[in-house]
């Protein structure tokens, strides 16, 4: 019994990650580079409904529509600032330090803000947990929020992304930037676009992830969002479907390896899956191969 | 057009061994004389270790232009196996320089070797890829130090991956790894001077491999992966060539900086991706492939923090603006136009003083 | 005498696409042979499986008597196969005579050690190496820009340079893929020269892709036709080029 109760926590930590990985997913895809400052943005979303809410003493549904806001300027003030700039330049890495740049700066100014106490944030998950099998499995209330979250936001982002223009923009400036420029896409604004869905995603997974986790420090965001983009490279970069399946079986094995081999382990043996399977496929489950033309 | 002469290399390299004799001989009159806060006197090691590191990525990132991200987990290695092989040398050879020198080469050649055998599988994917993978590695190797315990008694050596009471040590044991809480009590042999030379050492490692058979091949494969097969170069061969001897040496800085701590354990913070990423910083700063470059910056960006000690809470925050703002400076095309445009050397070609 | 290269029935699929089916050849030693065909028909296909770059699915190539059918293409440039490529692939971070050395890498060797503490090996051979060097680029009138980064030559030498960077490895058979491409007609008239220069003083066997006419009339003895990954017509140079199925093909119905 308790295996089914370790599953379910695995696949609502793996809804979390899954979340997260859609932000990467969506940058990556559309702009070519690692967005460090994604998980930083998810601590962000944190402290803001910590702010709020705890703090302030707003209701929850105020409190999380602030950090989607707030999240969602943040990103589109990051790409506009911190890596527009840097699109043509000549090595792909510049963007990339300037990512972890960025990340730095959010957390130091988290840091200046709140202290670097671990805040204890207080869930606003207010539905009912479930009991069932006779009591013998519990679902808490976060863990069905976030299930929900997760397959609700999946559903939206692929009509979003097959049925609407600006979906298809998407899609275009993704495949090839000039040819989309060519076909009169709007490429910036497309692009910023990405990233203010991809930050406000950050910011529900914040929510949700602090709810089940609840505390709260000004580094809370990094080591999720690592998992998140290694669960996003796991599934196939690019790939909507991919984040889902890399984010779950990503949250299971982090689960099951911590209840059944190892505590200390078990961010190893998540790394370690991820190895093997790139080493069996490439570019992650469902990823693209590319070949390059000689 | 640009031109690069074959002299200007050996000049080149010249010039970059004098920087680092030079500063060497500046702080030594300095700590001779006394006009150096003890705060700076105890950063000298870490700054040599910081050098080695990133010219040692540079060779990996710059030079075989793959991009890395556990750089750390390799000096991890070489911490642990040189401060291993001195705590359990401790009482037998009671010369620290030659116990030191054994524990670098101990330290280097674990590094290497790992490198060599996590390189093997992962250096056939590319780019991004390549990076988290060996940004899984990295913390793999973190998590498996932090869960390993080896003991030595009258019997021999013990090992455990559960706990130091597992390792059944008789009456006279002594734990030398104890897992999370890592390895005490190691011996301090590393200093400044032996710092110096091992940033000398690296320097003629790296700067001769690059300027060598070997080192074309390893570059060629950088630009043109599809031409250099093309004229039977072993892509494999120099790609693991590249990444172990860059591994090697990231495990020689790791035996540096054991041996400057006496207790030494593998945290996120000294073994973790935020340290890979450091160096990467270094790097990218200090100019990809460009090894003068990357010992400039990790000097500069390791003292960074340290002078704006007296901003206090502000420093990281600062630290972090000043990382964007160069990087968007060095980077950005519009910003180099810009630059070019109103560069001093232009203004002064107009009026024609300078030539 | 025997033919040098050898190829009998060389077909590869991509998906369901038949991008080479039942390609035939044989160059005798020291042809100058041409390949040619309308844009799409194969032809950088038929080098790419002639190097190894693709695994054929069906057929046998021979090169010299030897089978190189399937191998590798370290393997097949060791074995005696050179090339350029159509879109031009220097070492263009590297000097023009590095791309030079790099291409005899194969040919003088010392062990990385004696690099690293630079042993005497290690100059003699570099010596060796820079002097070898030298000669090709002298051959392509190349040897002024030596230092330069490969980048910043003119595009008509960073041809040159890719056909000295595939002589430096001691080939047998010389591919050239569309040699002449983005070249004005003064500087195709010199690489004719040059093309045959080569073959004369390195006794080199050459089969080449080229769309100029000119050129491949000028220089070439044989020709094979592609079309849709199928041998048109092969022969003499003068007859394959009046044959009206050639002229069909290149201008259309």
């Amino acid at each position: 019994m308790s295996f089914i109760s370790y599953l379910i926590n695995g696949i609502s930590l793996g809804s979390v990650y899954a979340i997260i990985a859609l932000g990467y997913t969506m940058v990556y895809g559309i702009a070519k580079m690692l967005n460090f400052a994604h998980g930083d943005v998810i601590m962000v979303g944190g402290f803001t409904i910590f702010f709020a809410v705890s703090m302030q003493g707003f209701p929850s549904i105020v409190g999380i529509l602030l950090a989607v806001v707030l999240c969602t300027l943040l990103g589109i003030t990051i790409e506009y600032i911190a890596y527009r700039p840097l699109r043509q330049a000549a090595s792909s890495l510049a963007v990339l330090i300037t990512a972890i740049g960025v990340s730095y700066f959010l957390q130091n100014m988290a840091l200046l803000i709140f202290g670097a106490n671990t805040k204890a944030f207080t869930s606003v998950v207010t539905v009912p947990a479930i009991k069932l099998a006779e009591g013998q499995i519990m679902i808490s209330g976060e863990t069905i929020v976030t299930i929900i979250s997760c397959i609700v936001i999946m559903i939206g982002l692929t009509l979003f992304i097959n049925k609407t223009k600006a979906g298809q923009a998407m899609l275009a400036v993704s495949e090839d930037k000039g040819a989309a420029q060519l076909m009169g896409i709007n490429v910036n604004g497309t692009i910023s676009l990405t990233f203010a869905i991809g930050s406000a995603l950050a910011a529900i997974a914040g929510m949700l992830l602090c709810s089940a986790y609840p505390s709260l420090t000004p580094y809370t965001g990094s080591m999720p969002g690592i998992k998140a983009f290694v669960a996003a490279v796991f599934g196939g970069i690019g790939s909507i479907p991919g984040a889902l399946i890399g984010g779950i079986v990503l949250g299971i094995i982090e689960i099951l390896g911590k209840a059944y081999i190892s505590s200390q382990m078990a961010d190893a043996i998540v790394f370690l899956v991820l190895i093997v399977v790139l080493l069996v496929k490439p570019t992650g489950i469902l990823g693209k191969k590319i070949k390059e033309k000689v | 057009m640009k031109r690069l002469k074959l002299s200007k290399n050996a000049k080149d390299n010249l010039i970059t061994y004098g920087i680092v004799i030079l500063a060497y001989v500046i702080m030594q009159i300095m700590i001779n004389t006394g006009h150096i806060s003890s705060l700076l006197q105890g950063l000298l090691v870490p700054l040599c270790v910081y050098v080695i590191l990133a010219v040692s990525l540079n060779l990996t990132v710059g030079i075989l232009g793959e991009l890395s991200l556990g750089h750390a987990g390799f000096m991890c290695v070489g911490a642990f196996a040189g401060a291993f092989f001195s705590r359990y040398m401790q009482n037998v050879i009671e010369v620290s320089l030659l116990r030191f020198l054994i524990a670098i080469i101990i330290g280097a050649v674990s590094a290497g070797i790992v490198g060599f055998l996590i390189g093997m599988p992962v250096l056939r994917l590319r780019g991004d890829y390549l990076a988290i993978v060996t940004l899984a590695f990295g913390e793999i190797i973190k998590s498996i130090i932090n869960v390993l315990y080896i003991g030595k008694d009258s019997s021999g050596l013990h090992f455990s991956m559960k706990d130091s009471m597992s390792l059944g040590l008789a009456e006279d044991g002594d734990v030398i790894i104890n897992g999370a809480q890592g390895i005490t009590g190691t011996p301090k042999d590393a200093t400044f001077t032996i710092g110096i030379v091992l940033i000398i050492l690296t320097l003629i490692i790296v700067l001769n491999l690059i300027h060598s058979r070997d080192g074309r091949a390893i570059m060629s494969i950088r630009d043109n992966l599809i031409a250099a097969e093309s004229i039977g170069i072993n892509i494999t061969k120099y790609k693991l060539m590249a990444f172990s001897v860059s591994a090697a040496l990231a495990g020689m800085a790791g035996v540096l900086y054991s041996h400057n701590l006496s207790s030494l354990m593998a945290t996120p913070k000294n073994f973790g991706y935020n340290m890979s990423i450091m160096i990467l910083v270094f790097v990218v700063l200090g100019g990809i492939g460009n090894i003068r470059g990357s010992i400039i910056s990790a000097v500069i960006l390791t003292l960074l923090p340290e002078l704006l000690r007296g901003l206090s809470n502000y420093r990281m925050l600062i630290y972090s603006i000043v990382l964007i703002v160069m990087m968007l400076f060095n980077w950005s095309p519009k910003l180099i136009n810009l630059r070019k445009k109103y560069s001093l050397r232009r203004l002064f070609k107009k009026t024609g003083e300078v030539r | 005498m025997a033919a040098l290269l050898e190829v009998k029935n060389l077909g590869i699929s991509f998906g369901g696409l038949r991008a080479v089916d039942d390609f035939e050849v044989s160059i005798k030693k020291g042809q100058l042979y041409g390949l040619i065909g309308p844009n799409g028909a194969g032809k950088t296909t038929v080098f790419n499986l002639l190097t190894g770059v693709y695994k054929p699915s069906e057929g046998i190539i021979t090169l010299d008597g030897v089978n190189i059918t399937g191998l590798k293409t370290i393997e097949i440039n060791k074995a005696g196969i050179a090339r350029t490529f159509q879109n031009i692939r220097l070492f263009k971070e590297l000097s023009v005579i590095d791309n030079v050395k790099a291409g005899l890498h194969n040919h003088y060797k010392y062990a990385t050690i004696e690099g690293i503490l630079r042993l005497p090996n290690y100059f003699k051979m570099e010596k060796a190496m820079t002097e070898k060097a030298m000669e090709l680029l002298k051959v392509f009138e190349l040897e002024k820009e030596a230092d330069y980064l490969a980048a910043n030559l003119p595009y008509g030498k960073q041809r040159k340079l890719e056909i000295a960077r595939a002589l430096a490895t001691e080939p047998k058979l010389l591919l050239l893929d569309e040699p002449a491409a983005g070249m004005n007609p003064n500087e195709t008239m010199e690489l004719m020269d040059t093309i045959r220069f080569v073959r004369d003083s390195f006794d080199m066997t050459i089969l080449l892709i080229e769309h100029d006419m000119k050129l491949v009339s000028g220089i070439c003895e044989e020709l094979t036709v592609l079309n849709f990954g199928r041998i048109l017509t092969q022969g003499a140079t003068g007859t394959v080029l009046n044959d009206p199925q050639v002229i069909t093909a290149y201008l259309g119905e």
